[in-house]
């Protein structure tokens, strides 16, 4: 064991460069797309870059460092569906360790990528049980709109993001009703003259289409520099005195109403989803995902139509609020089989932290298959709905969430099957390197494993 | 000096020899106080003679039978064995071949009922913060019988019995209630039969934070120490008053409801369950009941008891915990996901908890993954049949329910799980529930599956969950 893990050491130690040529071998191969494992796969990765994947054998460039993982499993790391990941620490009464949720004057405009500490320990465990990325989004504060969240990396470095301000995020639900003041239709009152107040600066944005000519100068007049950026530039950005808004979220809302950016819409009830889907009518622009929808499936023809995808919640089964009363764990296995583009995600479910049950909640959906009246997903589909499913959802499946070729090279090798909670993760490698997996928890076993008293107190056993 | 002492005292020795003529009356016998006003009117619902053949069995007591068979009938285990047992006469044959077998989960921390769902503020009834000790508040009296929460235990949990706790914001939160997972129109209706009642207690954060904020007592530890101890003081004094009534009778002492159930405590008839999640803070807790002369049953949430598994052992407390919350507030902070194994492997008492009505689903799967994660950390002696005591036999020591339900011992409730596959996989699930030997759920028969007064006439009513 100890001769094992010092192996495993070196090897790591042998691979500084990304450079480097890895094939991980002999083990059962799952490759995130909704493909079922493949007994003794190969995954080869070079670049922080997969290369190849799956039963294939291929010719390895000399010098190729072998991973022999006979009797185990590689998969890609796991995408958590929807989180808070890197914005606390820890959630309750501790000051300064809790940056979900911003009560202060702004609302859309909020970047979550300014707040993400990747040496949050909360990184570090979901890192080590072989999370690698992160759907990330800022909690509702004062307004409807919780601002634009990320997609975020684990990995043990101080360049935690993906990609920034990849989507908006909006509570259009009972939370939504709350912040608005009371009530649904408050709400959606609400999200429309937001887009309004945005679709007066979107003159000063650049179009849709690719520019052609030169870029304006914004000495000359007002301009939005990115489309995803939060900020209309210049001196004369006029708006009407009719606004809510502040300037700054007025123009964050700006590429969600052209397209160009994602807007995650958290509702749970199906007479919430159907009035989502239609706003696809008023701004046919939208790129909309659902978020929650535990009532989905009483409607799930009509979010497949739609073709909105959806991030869900798993296991949820309980009447836990009164826009849930329809909740069932069957509920993901129905949008499914209805032709929904689902994928699983941790919604108000210890958001911040315990990403890594995603895994345990997708084999839950497994289990699903022998319960008669129930609807199940096959492991290879629940695989795909904490790797590429959500990915997809956000138009990052071409980067992350499969063992494609080109895909980066994050990717996990397990103890056994990673959707039973019994499994490990055994080693984690994002972007092709290797990680680290000790953590505040696994230091603390280190100094607690053996009680007895010793020579100097426990404060010393480091 | 001793003259006028004498003065004085002379007429009241007359008076004692007047009094001496006439005896005074005999102090009026002691009338005991019905320690069980809100009785259990639970009824086990009839069973036929059920057989289980060629079922891995996990007997809660550590033991594993493969290919085993169990037989209850008439409410009750009649026989756990090999193949050969023979099957009563007309008594029905369920084929095991592929299933597990094991004693229902006891859940010795829920919140069902108490907080059900919907989670509504009208239905929040968890805890009584308006002084940081309420021992006269029973959380009976708060159970809401119509909590679909209870249902979803039963047939995705196999949660056969439940211990219904008040909320922690509180030093002394009430007493708390056993209740067996079968639907009434009554909490007394679910009220398991016999249980010994139990005292939620709480220490550390929560009650400091309740109290804190509203400027009052306790706002610190040290607070919420001294205001438990002047509590205590006042309980001894009162079981004194009410030990000397019992004993030479006279007139009954004014009752309190507070007072009654710290008096159970120290009498030693009401366990205590107390929240704490520090390693330092239970030992204080464990000095403050040798202090005034009670015990501790269990701590709760003790995501700590690693640091002091062996304190825990050699005062025979029981650690109730998680198997990998972690984080969630500063005392969650040095949760490790090995802590249950680490109990175990103490010696200690060790059981897995829900305190959620979402895990209370899948206590299995965190069974599951504190045992993976102690066999990981090289733990001897753990299988899958020694950590079955964590979530049946180890719950019902603690609730003092052990020699009726807990393991597969002939004569004990027959709380029986048939799981389609091992009940450590993800992928199994309850296929049939017994409660004392009446079938509450099958797999197979929608009627068979609990549907709440609340979801009647709902989206979703009946529906698999």
């Amino acid at each position: 064991m100890i001769g094992r893990t010092i192996a495993a050491l070196l090897l790591a130690a042998a691979a500084p460069s990304t450079a480097q040529t890895i094939a991980i071998s002999g083990g059962t191969v799952a490759l995130g797309d909704g493909s079922e494992p493949i007994q003794n796969g190969t995954v080869v990765i070079r670049d922080g870059k997969v290369v190849a994947a799956g039963g294939m054998q291929m010719k390895l460039p000399a010098g190729t460092q072998v991973v022999d993982a006979t009797g185990k499993w590689v998969t890609p790391g796991i995408v958590a569906g929807f989180s808070r990941l890197g914005l606390a620490d820890v959630d309750l009464s501790a000051d300064g360790a809790d940056d979900s949720t911003a009560n202060g004057p702004f609302s859309a405009a909020i970047d979550a990528s300014t707040a993400i500490n990747p040496l949050h320990t909360t990184i570090a465990v979901n890192r080590a049980d072989g999370v690698t990325r992160a759907i990330v989004a800022p909690q509702a504060g004062k307004s409807i709109f919780g601002g634009q969240g990320a997609v975020i990396d684990t990995g043990a470095d101080m360049s935690p993001v993906t990609s920034s301000r990849r989507f908006q995020f909006v509570e259009l639900g009972q939370t939504g009703a709350d912040k608005a003041g009371g009530s649904r239709a408050s709400a959606h009152v609400f999200f429309r003259n937001a887009l309004r107040e945005a679709a007066e600066l979107r003159r000063y944005a650049p179009g849709v289409a690719a520019t052609t000519g030169e870029t304006p100068d914004e000495r000359e007049r007002p301009m939005v520099r990115n489309p995803n950026e939060s900020r209309v530039y210049g001196p004369d950005a006029r708006r009407s005195e009719d606004v809510l808004l502040t300037r700054f979220d007025a123009a964050a809302l700006v590429p969600v109403l052209q397209g160009r950016q994602y807007l995650l819409v958290h509702v749970e009830r199906a007479s919430d989803i159907l009035q989502v889907l239609g706003l696809k009518r008023e701004f046919p622009s939208l790129k909309l995902v659902l978020v929650g929808a535990s009532e989905g499936w009483t409607v799930a023809d009509q979010i497949a139509r739609s073709g909105v995808p959806v991030i869900a919640s798993a296991v949820n089964d309980l009447p836990a609020t009164f826009e849930q009363l329809a909740a069932t764990q069957s509920n993901i296995g129905r949008m499914r089989a209805a032709g929904v583009d689902v994928s699983i995600g941790m919604i108000d479910d210890n958001d911040t932290r315990n990403l890594f049950m995603e895994r345990q909640y997708a084999g839950n959906l497994v289990a699903l298959q022998r319960v008669p009246g129930a609807t199940g997903v096959t492991w290879g589909q629940a695989l795909a709905m904490i790797t590429s499913k959500p990915a997809q959802s956000i138009g990052m499946g071409g980067e992350i969430g499969s063992l494609a070729p080109g895909r980066r090279a994050d990717l996990v090798i397990w103890s056994g099957d990673p959707l039973e909670g019994s499994s490990a993760a055994e080693q984690v490698y994002i972007d092709g390197v290797r990680q680290p997996l000790e953590t505040h928890q696994t230091r603390l076993l280190e100094r607690y494993r053996y009680l007895p008293r010793r020579d100097l107190p426990e404060a010393y056993r480091h | 000096m001793s003259n006028r002492l004498f003065a004085v005292l002379a007429p009241a020795a007359l008076l004692t020899g007047c009094a001496a003529l006439n005896p005074p009356p005999k102090p009026a016998p002691a009338v005991h106080i019905n320690e069980d006003p809100y009785p259990s009117t639970y009824v086990r619902y009839p069973g036929v003679p059920t057989v289980i053949r060629h079922a891995t069995v996990f007997t809660g007591d550590g033991q594993q039978i493969n290919d085993g068979t169990v037989i209850f009938a008439d409410g009750v285990i009649q026989a756990i064995g090999s193949a050969s047992l023979p099957s009563p006469a007309g008594s029905r044959e369920i084929d095991g071949t592929g299933k597990f077998v094991t004693p229902g989960i006891i859940d010795i921390h829920s919140h069902l009922g108490d907080y059900p769902s919907p989670g509504v503020a009208s239905l929040s009834d968890g805890n009584e913060a308006t002084s940081p000790a309420r021992p006269e508040v029973w959380a009976e009296h708060s159970v809401w019988p119509q909590d679909p929460g209870f249902s979803r235990a039963l047939i995705n949990g196999g949660v056969t019995t439940m211990q219904i706790l008040p909320g922690s914001a509180n030093l002394f939160g009430g007493r708390s209630v056993v209740v067996k997972n079968v639907p009434a129109r009554t909490a007394q209706g679910m009220k398991f039969p016999a249980a010994p009642y139990g005292l939620k207690m709480a220490c550390g954060e929560n009650p400091k934070r309740v109290y804190g904020s509203k400027g009052s007592m306790p706002q610190t530890r040290m607070g919420n120490i001294a205001y438990a101890r002047e509590v205590w003081i006042k309980a001894q004094a009162y079981k004194r008053k009410w030990d000397k009534y019992y004993a030479k009778g006279g007139d009954m002492p004014e009752r309190d409801l507070a007072m009654d159930t710290l008096k159970g405590v120290l009498d030693g008839k009401i366990l205590i369950q107390n929240h704490c999640y520090r390693a330092d803070e239970m030992a204080n807790m464990i000095d403050m009941s040798k202090e005034f002369g009670y015990r501790i049953t269990a701590f709760h949430h003790a995501v700590e008891a690693y640091k002091i598994a062996d304190l825990l052992a050699a005062n025979d407390i029981c650690a109730v915990m998680w198997a990998d919350w972690y984080g969630f507030k500063m005392e969650s902070y040095d949760a490790i996901k090995e802590n249950i194994p680490l109990v175990h492997n103490a010696g200690a008492c060790a059981i897995v908890h829900s305190d959620d009505p979402n895990y209370i689903q899948r206590l299995n799967q965190e069974a599951s993954k504190a045992l993976a994660d102690g066999i990981r950390a090289g733990i001897p002696g753990l299988s899958e049949a020694v950590a079955w005591e964590w979530l049946s036999r180890n719950p019902a020591k603690a609730l003092g329910i052990l020699d009726k339900t807990g393991t597969l011992t002939p004569g004990k409730m027959a709380d029986v799980v048939l799981w389609n596959g091992d009940p450590f996989s993800d992928y199994s699930r309850p296929e049939h529930v017994w409660v004392d030997g009446a079938e509450m759920y099958d797999i197979n028969d929608p009627k068979k599956r609990p549907v709440s007064d609340f979801e009647l006439g709902q989206p979703g009513e009946g529906d698999v969950k």
